[in-house]
C-alpha cells in the first residue's frame, strides 16, 4: 500500500486526533477547489467526517468547514471556505456521504445547497440566522417535526405505513414512513428530530458546568464515547496531557459501555426472532457490565466516570480484583448465552441474508462502526486515529463480511471478545499516574478535531475557540448520523416485517442523531 | 435443543428476592451517590461554591440553610466537589421518589416526604395490575434503559403486575422520560388523552421532573408536569432501577408509606 499523500488533499491541512491548530493555519479554499478536494479524497478512500457550516463576518456568507477522514494513514484533513447564504452547490450528487450534512447547513443557518437531491429538515427547528429559513417557513409558520413533504409511491397495490414517533417498545421517538407494494418495502424514509434538545447551540460560548453533562447526556448510553472526545477536546486545547493511569482507567471504562450495550443488543436480537433464551440471559448479563461500571463511579451508565484532566475515580488494587472475578463470570455466561445463537438453526433463519447493505453501498453513505465492519470495511477509529490507552495497547480490528443480520450481530460477538481481553489485560497492568492533571484555558482561536470509537462507532467532535478561549462552535457527530441511511438501505426490497429487526441490528441512537 | 436446556440450567435463576419478606436488603455500589447530605453547619459564612458549581441551580441557601430540588439534581458530585469544607455527601440511599413537586425541594435537615400509595378506587383498581405505556420525549436513553432494565428477569416486574404496553389505549397510565422536547409535546398530548380515564402519569429522570441538563433551552418545556399532571416523580440521572422500583411499589402501595 503506497502511503503517499493523495494530491487532492495537498490543499487541505493534515492533522491528527486531539492536535489544535491555530485557526488561521485552516485553509481558506475558494468553494469549487474546496468542493473538488473533498470528492477526489472520497474517491480515494478517505471519508466525510464532518461538513459544517459557522457564521462568517460578513452577514452575506457562511463558512463552511470539512474534516475528512484518511484512515489509512491516521490522519484528518481539514480546510474551510466560504459559501454565499443565497445558496451554494450542492456535492450531494456527487458525494452521498455528504447528504444529511449538508440538509443540516441548510437547516441551521438557512443557505440552501442548491441541487440537493433531498432537501429536507434533520431537527425541525428554526433557523440560527434570524429570519432566514431554506424551506422558505415564516416565523408564523409551525416547524414541527414530521411535518414535510414525504416521498411518495403510487399505483394499484402500494400503500403506505407510518410508524412512530413513538414506538410499542421503550425506546427513543422517531417517525419511519414505509412504501409499500403489498409485503415489499419499496422505500423507507426515517424521519427524526423530534429527540431535539439544542445540545450544540447551548454549547456555543462555552465551556461552562453544563457543558460535560450535555456530552454525558448526547446519548445516555455512550456517556463515556462522548465524554471522551469532550474532555480529549478541553486537554487537548489545553494542552493538557492525561496520565497513563487515568488513560487505562477511561478505556475500561469505554470498552465495559461496548460490552453492556454489545451484549444487551444481541440479547435484544434473539428476542425479535422469537428465541427468549438468549434474550432473557443478555438482558441480565448485560446488568452485569454496568454494574461493572457502577463500581468504578457509583453510576451504571459512567455518570462523573469522565472528568476534565483524567477520571474521577480510582481503580485500586481490591476493585480491579474484584472486577476481574467478575469480568470471568459475565465471560463465561455470555459465551454460553449468545454461543447458543449461532448454534440454533431457526435464529440464523431469522438472521442471515436478511436486511443486507452491500460493502460498496456502505462505503458509499460512510458508514461508520459495527454496521459498516460488519460489510466489510476494515475500519476502527481505535485502530485508525488512536488517542488516549489505545496509542499503547491494540484492540484487533473485528470484521466480518456479508452485511446482513448476522454479520451485525456477529461482528458484535466478536468485538465482545476482544473488549473482555482488553479490560483484563488493563486491569492486570494498570500504570501509575495522577487521577487528574491541571486544566488551563484554553487556546485562543484554535481548532482541534477528537474522535474516540464509542460502541455505535466513531464518536467526532469539533471545536472553534475564540480569541477568548471560549467556544465558537462546537460540531458534534454523533455515529448514527452517519449510519441512519444505512437503516433505510438494509430494508429496501425486503419484508416490512423484518423491520424491527434490522433496526434492532443497527441499534442506532435518536439523540445522538437529534442533538 | 439440548444446549438451551444445559445453558439455562448453567444460568440459574436469577431473580432478586427483595422486596419479598425474608429477602436480603439490595446492596447499592460502594460508589454509588443516592440522595445528596448537606450538613449545613460546617458551612463558611457567605460561602456559594455549590450553589455556583451546580450545573443546574437546584441548590439554594436562605438563612444558612442548605436546600436541594431533587427534581433537578443529576446526583453528578459536581457541589460535593467544590466544597471547601466536605459539608456535602451522598448517602447510599437509593429511595427518593414523592407524588408532590413540592416535596422534591428538600431541606438539608428534613427527611424526603417518600411517595404514599395511590388511594380509594384508583389504589383498587391499579393495586395489582397497573399496564403501562412509556413515552421518551427527549430522553438521552439512560432512563429508558433502567426502565426497561426492570422488564428483564433479573428484576420480572410483571411479578408485581406491572407491565409496559404497546399503546396508550391498553395503559392505565404513562411513565415519561425527557425534558419534553418541543418536537414532542404534541406525541405526548396525544398519547396522554388517549388513555382511558382514569390515568395516572410517572415522570422518570431529571429530564422529566425539571429539564435536567436542558433547563430552560428554548427546545424543551422543562418536564412533564408542564405538559401533563403528574402523579409520582422519580429524581435521578438516571435513577437506578432500584429507585425507580421503589417509586413503583410504594405508588401501589406494596411498601408501606411509613417503612423508609
Amino acid at each position: 500500500m503506497t502511503q503517499t499523500t493523495p494530491s487532492s488533499t495537498m490543499s487541505f491541512v493534515e492533522i491528527i486526533n486531539g492536535q489544535p491548530l491555530e485557526r488561521s493555519a485552516i485553509p481558506d479554499l475558494p468553494l469549487p477547489q474546496f468542493q473538488n478536494a473533498i470528492l477526489d479524497a472520497v474517491q480515494d478512500g478517505h471519508r466525510v467526517a464532518a461538513l459544517f457550516g459557522t457564521p462568517h463576518q460578513d452577514p452575506a456568507k457562511l463558512n463552511v468547514y470539512a474534516v475528512l477522514a484518511d484512515d489509512r494513514r491516521s490522519r484528518f484533513h481539514a480546510a474551510g471556505t466560504s459559501v454565499s447564504v443565497d445558496g451554494f452547490p450542492s456535492l450531494t450528487p456527487r458525494c452521498p456521504q455528504a447528504h444529511l450534512f449538508e440538509r443540516e447547513i441548510a437547516e441551521q443557518y438557512g443557505v440552501k445547497p442548491l441541487g440537493h437531491p433531498w432537501l429536507k429538515p434533520v431537527r425541525f427547528h428554526r433557523s440560527y440566522r434570524a429570519g432566514t429559513d431554506a424551506w422558505n417557513r415564516t416565523a408564523t409558520d409551525v416547524v414541527q417535526a414530521g411535518v414535510m413533504e414525504f416521498y411518495q409511491i403510487t399505483g394499484g397495490q402500494v400503500h403506505e405505513v407510518a410508524v412512530g414517533p413513538i414506538h410499542a417498545g421503550i425506546i427513543e421517538p422517531g417517525h419511519f414512513r414505509f412504501q409499500c407494494d403489498g409485503e415489499t418495502i419499496l422505500h423507507l424514509e426515517i424521519s427524526l428530530g423530534y429527540q431535539h434538545r439544542g445540545v450544540e447551540r447551548a454549547m456555543q460560548g462555552g465551556p461552562d458546568h453544563r457543558s460535560l453533562h450535555y456530552a454525558e447526556t448526547l446519548a445516555g448510553d455512550t456517556t463515556i464515547g462522548h465524554g471522551c472526545a469532550y474532555a480529549h477536546m478541553l486537554e487537548s486545547l489545553s494542552h493538557c496531557r492525561i496520565s497513563p493511569r487515568a488513560a487505562a482507567i477511561r478505556g475500561i471504562a469505554l470498552e465495559l459501555e461496548r460490552l453492556a450495550n454489545h451484549v444487551g443488543d444481541l440479547g435484544a436480537l434473539s428476542g425479535d426472532v422469537g428465541f427468549l433464551p438468549t434474550a432473557s440471559f443478555c438482558g441480565r448479563i448485560r446488568g452485569d457490565f454496568l454494574n461493572m461500571t457502577a463500581a468504578l463511579c457509583g453510576s451504571r451508565f459512567g455518570r462523573g466516570l469522565v472528568r476534565i484532566g483524567g477520571v474521577g475515580f480510582d481503580v485500586e488494587t481490591t476493585l480491579a480484583a474484584d472486577l476481574l472475578k467478575r469480568l470471568d463470570v459475565a465471560e463465561q455466561e455470555s459465551r454460553g448465552a449468545i454461543t447458543l445463537l449461532w448454534e440454533t438453526s431457526s435464529v440464523m433463519a431469522r438472521f442471515e441474508g436478511i436486511g443486507t447493505v452491500p460493502k460498496d453501498t456502505a462505503a458509499e453513505l460512510g458508514m461508520v462502526g459495527p454496521a459498516a465492519r460488519a460489510c466489510g470495511l476494515d475500519m476502527d477509529s481505535r485502530r485508525d486515529h488512536p488517542s488516549g490507552i489505545y496509542r499503547f495497547s491494540h484492540v484487533p480490528v473485528s470484521t466480518w463480511r456479508g452485511g446482513d443480520v448476522f454479520a451485525r450481530a456477529y461482528v458484535r460477538w466478536l468485538e465482545i471478545q476482544r473488549s473482555i481481553q482488553f479490560v483484563r489485560d488493563q486491569l492486570k497492568t494498570l500504570p501509575s499516574g495522577e487521577l487528574r492533571s491541571a486544566v488551563a484555558a484554553l487556546q485562543p482561536n484554535a481548532f482541534a478535531v477528537t474522535m474516540q470509537e464509542a460502541w455505535r462507532g466513531e464518536v467526532c467532535h469539533i471545536a472553534l475557540t475564540d480569541a477568548q478561549g471560549r467556544f465558537e462552535r462546537y460540531k458534534i457527530v454523533d455515529p448514527s448520523f452517519h449510519n441512519w441511511m444505512g437503516v433505510a438501505m438494509a430494508v429496501r426490497g425486503k419484508q416490512i416485517s423484518d423491520f424491527p429487526l434490522c433496526n434492532k441490528s443497527f441499534s442506532l441512537s435518536y439523540c445522538g442523531h437529534d442533538l | 435443543m439440548i444446549k438451551s436446556l444445559i445453558t439455562r440450567f448453567q444460568q440459574g435463576y436469577r431473580t432478586i428476592g427483595y422486596p419479598d419478606p425474608g429477602a436480603t436488603e439490595p446492596v447499592m455500589p460502594a460508589r454509588f451517590r443516592g440522595r445528596p447530605v448537606f450538613d449545613s453547619s460546617k458551612c463558611p459564612a457567605d460561602c456559594r461554591q455549590c450553589v455556583d458549581a451546580c450545573p443546574t441551580q437546584a441548590i439554594t441557601i436562605a438563612d444558612g440553610k442548605i436546600k436541594l430540588d431533587l427534581g433537578r439534581c443529576l446526583f453528578c458530585d459536581d457541589c460535593a466537589r467544590a466544597c471547601p469544607e466536605q459539608a456535602i455527601t451522598h448517602s447510599r440511599d437509593y429511595r427518593l421518589t414523592v407524588r408532590q413537586a413540592s416535596d422534591l425541594i428538600v431541606n438539608s435537615d428534613q427527611e424526603i416526604k417518600l411517595a404514599a400509595a395511590l388511594d380509594g378506587k384508583l389504589r383498587k383498581l391499579y393495586g395489582r395490575s397497573l399496564q403501562l405505556r412509556q413515552v421518551s420525549a427527549g430522553g438521552c436513553n439512560g432512563c429508558e434503559s433502567d426502565v426497561n432494565v426492570l422488564t428483564t428477569i433479573g428484576w420480572d416486574l410483571s411479578r408485581f403486575g406491572i407491565s409496559f404496553v404497546a399503546s396508550p389505549r391498553h395503559a392505565d397510565g404513562l411513565l415519561i422520560t425527557g425534558p419534553v422536547t418541543e418536537n414532542m409535546k404534541q406525541a405526548l398530548k396525544i398519547a396522554y388523552d388517549a388513555l382511558p380515564d382514569p390515568k395516572i402519569v410517572i415522570a422518570v429522570g431529571a429530564c422529566a421532573l425539571s429539564g435536567g441538563p436542558y433547563i430552560n433551552h428554548r427546545e424543551v418545556n422543562n418536564g412533564a408536569a408542564n405538559i401533563v399532571p403528574v402523579d409520582l416523580f422519580i429524581p435521578g440521572c438516571p435513577p437506578h432501577p432500584m429507585t425507580i422500583l421503589d417509586g413503583l411499589l410504594r405508588l401501589l402501595g406494596k411498601i408501606e408509606a411509613g417503612k423508609s
